[in-house]
């Protein structure tokens, strides 16, 4: 019994080792995951038990009041709700359908064609992923308001088009295509685009789809920021941190309102999950 | 006459030329779909990405309001800002506190716990991922620790130190410049695991396999050993990736520290260089002076990825 225990064992794994493995994961799980799970409790979290003495972690009597004040709050807003809502899918929508394009189109050549300069705008991009955007803002606000964009989506979209995550994750991901697959549909005589929609991309669904999800991460949560102004423009994340915004009076429909803010991109993250790994397996930066 | 001319000139300097020109551009004629590939990237990416770095550096020279034209500084702003203005002297102070702490312990951690996360069994494995990832995708949930660190008795935090009798009254976690940096930090730690965290999951699962078999053989004792002299080095590339993401990271913090002790934070005890930057580029409309300090923004997330790029060539040696 205990002999077949050891056979099991991979190599160089103690049993000491295995168990602090597991005994760390689990505080430091429960350390990350306690913010979570207390985020999700609130939602279901009746006005008053927001203010008992001691609080309490988890919920005495969970209510579902929290999504109906949310409701009668979305139908007294100025702007019908469903505009907020219209807006971010849109911007979502358009912005990441657009951004995996012109990315693989762009990492597609980069990565199987040899041409001059090609070395030089990679290296660009992965200078770029060095910086945040706050660096680039203030000229950002200036090329928009010349371009007659300020207080349109585009300001949100077009940018979010030429994302360098994108482009640098897409070009490390095409490396796994192989060239003669390539070079049998260019003597079948397919043209460079027919190549790259009907052959590439479908090789690469796992770095497509996971560029779908990084791109609607970011447009998903977008503000606006400075860019938007005009009511009916804004964004369903602006409208929503109005309501966090009220303070404790507001302090059940917020909690609502962030579960429903995080549920999406989580429930996405969960479906991509695989492929998003095995693009990341390939997402290293090369000496 | 045009044999004539040519003739004039020294004639293997205007072959070279020629020939080098001529050849650049009947490459460039050869591959127009590759560049018609590119361009609608790289002309969105070259207006919202390359040409700000420059024009950034360029106003930075600058005083400039957005209504007058920019009037010609020289070196004012960079004067100013670096010995004048004491609330920038605090923001870097707090920047460089805030890299040099949640930059490296947020890329071990991600290290780390992606390998630990790695020695489960693949269906626990792909929910541990999820736990430790989910901080860093569910947008403003950070908020959420304004609750934990409130500063009433009615914050959780609070609560619990007072009734273990530690304290004997509440704390005013995110008001007191005694803490308030200490307690952002742990939520930039909490939301640190992002695509950097992925990346070593992935690369550690990439390792070829064949390799821990050599390496046993070679006299590996134990998984630290393993670590260091197998799995590291065959994923240096993640290695860099990851560094690379958390390092800018690490230097850009400033949503959480104005979400949780406002802007600006009592005594700007927790005000960084990008809070600085928002101040000025979009309160105070001083774009020349904020640009400068992007420009050294700018400058210094470079300078430190290249440092620590540097360094991780180090690895498994």
């Amino acid at each position: 019994m205990k002999l077949r225990f050891i056979r099991r064992r991979r190599a160089n794994r103690s049993v000491g080792g295995d168990i602090c493995n597991i005994i760390i994961l689990a505080l430091f799980g429960a350390f990350m995951a306690l913010p979570m799970v207390f985020a999700i409790g609130n939602a279901f979290r009746p006005l008053d038990e927001f203010f008992i003495f001691p609080p309490r972690f988890f919920v005495i009597n969970p209510t579902l009041d929290n999504f109906n004040d949310l409701f009668i709050l979305m139908a007294q807003s100025w702007v019908p709700f469903s505009r907020y809502i219209f807006n971010t899918v849109f911007i979502t929508l358009v912005g990441t359908v657009g951004h995996v394009i012109i990315a693989s189109m762009a990492a597609f050549v980069l990565e199987k064609h040899k041409f001059p300069g090609r070395e030089l705008l990679f290296g660009m991009v992965i200078l770029t992923l060095m910086f945040s955007a706050a660096v680039t803002a203030i000229p950002n606000f200036l090329t928009m308001s010349t371009l007659g964009w300020i207080d349109t989506h585009l300001a949100l979209i077009i940018p979010a088009f030429a994302a360098p995550i994108g482009l640098f994750l897409m070009k490390q991901f095409m490396v796994t295509i192989p060239d003669s697959l390539l070079e049998s549909a260019r003597i079948d005589g397919a043209s460079e685009f027919k190549i790259f929609w009907n052959i590439a991309m479908p090789a690469v669904k796992p770095g497509w789809l996971t560029l779908v999800i990084f791109s609607f991460q970011g447009l998903w949560g977008a503000t606006g920021g400075t860019f938007i102004f005009s009511e009916e423009l804004k964004t369903l994340p602006f409208a929503l941190n109005q309501i966090l915004l009220g303070g404790i009076a507001r302090a059940g429909v917020g909690a609502a309102v962030m579960l429903m803010m995080m549920l999406v991109p989580i429930t996405m993250f969960i479906a991509t999950q695989s492929n998003i790994l095995q693009t990341m397996a390939t997402s290293g930066i090369k000496e | 006459m045009a044999v004539v001319i040519d003739s004039l000139k020294p004639k293997h300097i205007t072959n070279a030329l020629t020939k080098k020109s001529s050849y650049i551009w009947s490459e460039v004629r050869r591959n127009r779909v590759s560049y018609l590939f590119l361009a609608p990237f790289f002309v969105i990416f070259f207006t919202f990405t390359v040409i700000p770095v420059v024009l950034s550096m360029g106003l930075s020279f600058t005083s400039f309001n957005m209504l007058e034209t920019p009037r010609w500084v020289g070196w004012q702003n960079y004067i100013r800002l670096l010995l004048a203005d004491d609330v920038f002297v605090r923001a870097i102070q707090n920047t460089f506190l805030f890299a040099a702490i949640t930059g490296p312990i947020g890329y071990l951690m991600a290290l780390m716990f992606a390998w630990f996360i790695n020695e489960l069994p693949p269906k626990i494995r792909a929910v541990m991922v999820l736990v430790f990832y989910a901080p860093s995708i569910s947008g403003n949930v950070f908020m959420i620790w304004t609750v934990m660190f409130s500063g009433d008795a009615h914050g959780y935090i609070n609560s619990v130190l007072m009734r273990l009798g530690i304290t004997t009254e509440p704390i005013l976690w995110l008001q007191d410049p005694l803490y308030m940096l200490w307690v952002i930090m742990v939520v930039v730690l909490w939301m640190s695991l992002g695509t950097g965290f992925l990346a070593f999951v992935a690369g550690l699962q990439s390792v070829d396999k064949t390799l821990y078999e050599a390496g046993l053989i070679d006299g590996v004792r134990n998984r630290w050993q393993e670590l260091w002299f197998i799995t590291l080095p065959s994923m240096k590339p993640m290695l860099m990736f990851g560094a690379v993401m958390s390092i800018t990271a690490s230097f850009a913090v400033s949503d959480v520290t104005i979400a949780l002790a406002g802007m600006p934070s009592t005594d700007y005890a927790a005000h960084t260089v990008v809070n600085h930057l928002i101040d000025f580029g979009s309160i105070r409309f001083e774009m020349g002076y904020a640009s400068a300090i992007a420009t050294l923004l700018f400058l210094t997330m470079i300078g430190t990825n290249k440092l620590v790029q540097n360094l991780l060539r180090k690895v498994g040696r």
